[in-house]
């Protein structure tokens, strides 16, 4: 693989850009590997770069039905925060962070990682108090956020309205190393670090059933023949029951649909994240210019990737009603993901009652700021039967009733 | 935006004016059953892409609960019908299997 860098940059530049190689290569599958990874999504391609880089494992194949990267991961609205409230959530959420904080340098890929900042408005005064609460309890775990007052919010988002006449805004949860990143960019340098180990990333490829005997993992049947494994991690999000249908097993997950919008490009006019939970709505500005939104889900099962009319209207009435300037913007795009939601809003890393058969998900509305850190303790996982990263975050504690409740903290989709 | 008629009042209405309720036809298992029994009863769902029976209530109406057979990679709704049973009529079943001949039926 030819790294990129400013000098191949001009090298390129001298010679019409006819030097550039594919990221990725695009192979047929072989019959067998040791390691099988359903979808190419970001938790995918990340628990197959560090399957390769930390425990040496490259017999590996990602499979993919769609393209790499054209599920939730190219769906999402890239918001990066680990400011959640129970220990094992701080630890893998920042570990994500912390990753993502030179994954660009890592990868060779430019991710555009962008800590900004991220505010999550109190609206109400039992909101300020859990915020008060996860800021006490981020500062146990070693997660740098604050409360600010509502003429702090002010100062950082002039553009919002902080009296507004139902919900005011009282202060904020302030996470100063939360932000954003490029969603596709963060799949794509995965891939392209994947592939440069020699693993094989198989696009339009589905996988319509999995072979078991005797309780073990045997292989799987796919669009494209019969692949044998060792070891299948199943990792395809909104999928997830279906593909551990074909296991044998049910998942504690429920599919829905979230949705996400984007305006015209405008100037530069809010340069943090700013999350509303009370009134259902998140908003921060891409870098083309683009005011980003995002809502709640849907509440019934749904695989259309689309959602509901009535969510788009009510977060973009709270938006307006929270950053009055945007009343007159037009909204260019619109689009949804089927996410995969557990009840205690908290994702699954775990093994599963088929020897062999791993699952990742349950990230729901929540896992692009993940994607780094799961894809390590997957890995781990993977290769060595458990990780530390991981451990809380097992089937098993639905029927021990070890909940790791994140729904409080987190009452919208993000 | 999916239209549903409540079996109830006989109302049909938009989605807005509904409520949600998940998986309909659990079976419930409460004291003395086995915990993989009880854990199975309050999480492990279907979820299936396809027929799905649900649960729905007619929250801003006659505020009852009943329930919904419906493809949920369509979102065409085959049937609404009352809560009081246990598995989905026969009729129900019919409405579905004249429309997916390769539905394997309620499970
Ligand atoms: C609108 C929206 C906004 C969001 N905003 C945020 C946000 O701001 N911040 C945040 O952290 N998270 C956000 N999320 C959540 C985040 O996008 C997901 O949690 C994350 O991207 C999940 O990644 P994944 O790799 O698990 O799944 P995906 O990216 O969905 O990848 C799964 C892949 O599996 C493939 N697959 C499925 N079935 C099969 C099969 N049978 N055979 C082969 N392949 C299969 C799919 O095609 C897909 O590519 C948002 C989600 C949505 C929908
Ligand atoms: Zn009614």
């Amino acid at each position: 693989m030819k790294r990129y860098s400013m000098f191949a940059v001009a090298r390129e530049a001298m010679r019409f850009h006819r030097g550039w190689e594919r990221a990725w290569r695009s192979p047929e599958p072989e019959k067998r590997y040791k390691v099988i990874v359903v979808g190419a999504g970001g938790h995918g391609l990340a628990t197959a770069y560090y399957l390769g880089k930390v425990h040496g494992i490259t017999d590996v194949a990602v499979i993919e039905k769609g393209w790499l990267g054209g599920g939730n991961t190219g769906r999402n609205t890239t918001i990066i925060r680990s400011n959640y409230l129970q220990d094992p959530s701080a630890a893998i959420y920042e570990k994500a962070r912390a990753l993502y904080e030179d994954l660009s340098q890592d990868l060779n890929y430019n991710v555009m990682f962008s800590p900004r900042g991220l505010l999550m408005l109190g609206q109400t005064e039992h909101e300020v108090r859990g915020y008060k609460r996860t800021v006490h309890a981020n500062r146990l775990q070693g997660i740098d956020t604050e409360w600010i007052g509502p003429q702090q919010v002010k100062d950082l988002v002039p553009i919002i309205n902080i009296d507004g006449p139902r919900y005011p805004v009282l202060g904020a949860l302030l996470q100063k190393r939360g932000g954003t990143a490029r969603h596709d960019a963060v799949a794509w340098g995965y891939a392209r670090a994947c592939s440069d180990m020699g693993m094989d990333i198989i696009q339009k490829c589905e996988v319509t059933g999995v072979r078991t005997e005797g309780g073990k993992v045997q292989g799987i049947s796919t669009s494209k023949g019969e692949i044998d494994c060792e070891q299948l991690a199943i990792v395809v999000a909104g999928h997830s029951s279906v593909m551990a249908e074909m296991a044998g097993f049910r998942l504690p997950i429920e599919s829905v649909a979230l949705q996400a919008w984007v305006s015209e490009p405008i100037k530069p006019c809010m340069d943090v994240v700013v999350m509303a939970n009370t009134v259902h709505g998140y908003m921060s500005q891409s870098d083309k210019g683009e005011m980003v939104i995002g809502g709640g889900t849907d509440g019934f099962n749904n695989y259309t990737q689309r959602g509901s009319w009535h969510h788009v209207e009510e977060t973009t009435r709270a938006l307006v009603e929270t950053f009055p300037i945007i009343s007159r913007l037009k909204m260019l795009r619109q689009w949804g993901g089927i996410v995969d939601m557990t009840g205690d809003r908290s994702p699954i890393l775990s093994k599963t009652p088929v020897e062999g058969i791993f699952v990742n998900c349950g990230w729901g509305t929540g896992g692009f700021k993940a994607i780094p850190g799961s894809g390590y303790g997957m890995a781990e996982l993977i290769a060595r039967g458990h990780s530390p990263l991981t451990d809380q975050f097992g089937l098993d504690r639905f029927k021990e009733g070890r909940f790791i409740d994140e729904s409080v903290a987190a009452g919208v989709a993000h | 935006m999916l239209t549903l008629t409540c079996p109830c009042c006989g109302v049909i209405a938009e989605e807005t004016e509904f409520a949600p309720g998940g998986e309909a036809h659990l079976k419930r298992f409460g004291p003395g059953s086995s915990d993989d029994e009880f854990e199975g009863y309050l999480f492990a769902r279907k979820n299936p892409k396809g027929v799905h029976f649900e649960r729905w209530r007619h929250a801003y109406g006659c505020g009852k609960w009943f329930l919904a057979a419906r493809d949920t990679n369509t979102l065409e709704v085959f049937a609404t019908y009352k809560a009081q049973t246990t598995e989905p009529p026969a009729d129900v079943i019919a409405k579905i299997k004249a429309k997916r001949p390769d539905w394997e039926g309620y499970k």
